[in-house]
């Protein structure tokens, strides 16, 4: 079997990214005209909420390429080596979306307007107790640094995973001592990646990111529910790619089983997201406190119902009937339509967790969002074809490559 | 109760079974069964055996427990005894979604274990007639049905040809029956000739 090992990105390929990267740049600027323009603070959030909206998502989204990485790592998974390439590259996005999200989110906190983090005016803080109480976490300061560290640590640590990996393609292992060396190395630093991981999106950086938009309100469950959404989504983003390689003739070792695999973590992923966003939602129905249930107020009730309905269709019951059976999970057509609905779907997660806080009577025209949208999928598109382009496709030398190979189900 | 005849021989390499078993096929031979004592990836489909249908019934299974919960929660609470709880309305849905969920996951993990011993045919004192004991120790074990047309002799060098060891002409009862092995001695009578 002749194995392409080297990836080239075509000119189809870039000038598709490229375009979807123009549009998202014009869906910003009409949006600017449109919103961002006003003099009316609630215009203004519009266009700060979805580039809030679309630069957390997107940065979540491709950092859970590199969570895919680590945990498999540690469980000592080898069946994803046959496609890990891919799942680097989609990783090596995080520090170019991580600086675009991290100047949007300093813009919005230390900005003008306060429409979107209300804790960050200092008029409303002094005559709001609740954010009082709340303001040795949800204050500038530490929203900087927790930012920092976390944008810092993901790019830093998913720098050092991706160049240990590409120390293997021009040193090969030279004996057993020292494939169990690499082995060890890389076990300890993605442990360590799994423990900042824990401690951002698992913990805190959801809340102060997303949640503290509806300052006063607050749920514990909160940054485990966004970890399920950009998780499911973000194995449904690397089976994409999986699956566009295959279509172009890459990633001979990869097949239906690995395919399969994917499939599963889709399928399952997606039960857990209904999971927590059900749980989320029954606990408050339950105790039905007013502090509470002024969140599911607009979001399950309001105006925002439909979207509600929607995700719950788009999220959960189509992917637990399309992929419950073995072949559906084998079959390209439908892992494609299946993946591409659930970066939709959770891409509308995110819109009700931005935009009802600050637009609580009117829901906004989501064509802008879905405009910037594309352009981060450009971006992505951009970024992961060059990181691709430069190493070969294979980790030839990984001692656990023969176990992708004769990977079975 | 049906006695057959069978040819048997046995593998101890996973790399011989697999040519094996699609040259046997090739000729046209009917695999009655392959017994091993751990699963083998890929062997099913080596030997051409369709998907199993316990996943269709665990589906059908689940989406009975899913309308038993709902069914008789809302039976029971808005018809049959309707109590007020925190004010909440009496058909209140996601209260019963819990429920819901561990009734669908009840039966149909219950079910499928049913199920799965019932295509297996286990169940207590239910007994099977073995090839080869050595099958639940370390060797695989392939029992080819054999018909009126098929010739003894050349269907044992076959095997042998194949690589296989041990290759035995045997007669064994195919169905399962009530009882003990220590009463039952009728299915141990049959020829069981050895070939070298």
């Amino acid at each position: 079997m002749v194995i392409k090992e080297q990836f080239i990105v075509t000119k189809r390929y870039r000038s598709i990214s490229m375009l979807l990267m123009a549009v998202g740049i014009l869906a910003i600027i009409a949006l600017y005209i449109a919103h961002g323009s006003k003099s009316d603070p609630k215009e203004q959030a519009r266009f700060w909420g979805s580039l809030l909206q679309n630069s957390v998502y997107f940065l979540l989204l491709v950092n859970t390429a590199m969570f895919f990485i680590c945990s498999t790592i540690l469980s000592w998974g080898g069946w994803q080596m046959s496609f890990r390439r891919v799942t680097e590259a989609i990783s090596a996005c995080v520090p170019v979306i991580g600086v675009i999200c991290a100047a949007i989110l300093f813009a919005i906190v230390f900005g003008n307007n306060h429409e979107i983090y209300r804790w960050a005016d200092a008029r409303v803080v002094n005559e709001d107790e609740i954010i009082q109480f709340k303001s040795g976490f949800l204050n500038k300061g530490f929203f900087v640094g927790w930012t920092i560290f976390t944008i810092g640590s993901w790019a830093l640590i998913g720098w050092k995973m991706r160049k240990l990996s590409h120390s293997l393609d021009e040193k090969p292992l030279e004996s057993v001592e020292a494939g169990k060396k690499y082995m060890w190395k890389t076990t300890v630093w993605s442990a360590i990646y799994i423990v900042v991981f824990a401690l951002t999106v698992l913990s805190s950086t959801p809340w102060l990111w997303l949640m503290s938009i509806d300052a006063h309100w607050f749920s514990t469950m909160y940054s485990w529910y966004t970890f399920g959404s950009t998780y499911v989504a973000g194995i449904a983003l690397i089976t994409l790619f999986v699956v566009f390689l295959k279509n172009n003739d890459y990633l001979e070792l990869t097949n239906q089983e690995h395919l399969h695999d994917l499939g599963k973590f889709i399928f399952a992923f997606s039960i857990f997201w209904a999971y927590l966003w059900f749980d989320q939602f029954m606990l408050i129905w339950y105790a039905n406190i007013p502090e509470e249930t002024t969140y599911f107020r607009p979001r399950g009730y309001g105006i925002y119902s439909g979207i509600f309905w929607l995700m719950f269709i788009i999220n959960f019951v189509g992917p637990i009937l399309i992929l419950m059976s073995r072949g559906s999970k084998r079959n390209y057509a439908t892992i494609t339509f299946v993946s591409i609905s659930m970066v939709f779907g959770h891409w509308l997660d995110f819109f009700q967790m931005v935009f009802p806080g600050p637009n609580p009577d009117k829901v906004p025209m989501i064509l802008y969002d879905f405009g910037v949208a594309l352009g981060f999928a450009g971006l992505i598109m951009y970024v992961t074809g060059r990181a691709l382009s430069r190493s070969p496709l294979i980790i030839r030398n990984h001692p656990l490559i023969k176990e992708s190979i004769i990977h079975h189900t | 109760m049906a006695v057959k005849k069978f040819i048997t021989g046995c593998f101890d390499d996973e790399a011989v079974l697999f040519p094996a078993v699609k040259q046997v096929r090739r000729k046209g031979y009917k695999i009655h069964d392959i017994f091993t004592p751990f699963p083998i990836h890929g062997l099913d489909k080596a030997m051409g055996l369709r998907d199993t249908s316990l996943h269709v019934a665990g589906f059908i299974y689940g989406i009975t427990g899913t309308a038993t919960a709902l069914g008789f929660i809302t039976w029971a609470l808005t018809y049959d005894w309707p109590i007020n709880f925190g004010g909440k309305p009496f058909f209140s849905l996601p209260a019963w979604i819990p429920i819901t969920f561990e009734l669908t996951v009840l039966f149909s993990a219950v079910g499928m274990v049913w199920t799965f011993c019932w295509l297996c045919q286990l169940a207590p004192f239910v007994k099977k007639d073995h090839f080869n004991p050595r099958s639940t120790d370390d060797l695989f074990v392939m029992a080819l049905e054999c018909t009126d047309k098929t010739s003894e002799a050349e269907s044992i060098s076959f095997l042998q040809s194949l690589g296989a060891k041990d290759v035995q002409v045997q007669h064994k009862e195919t169905e399962w029956w009530w009882g003990r092995y220590d009463k039952d001695r009728k299915v141990f009578e049959q020829k069981d000739e050895k070939v070298h």
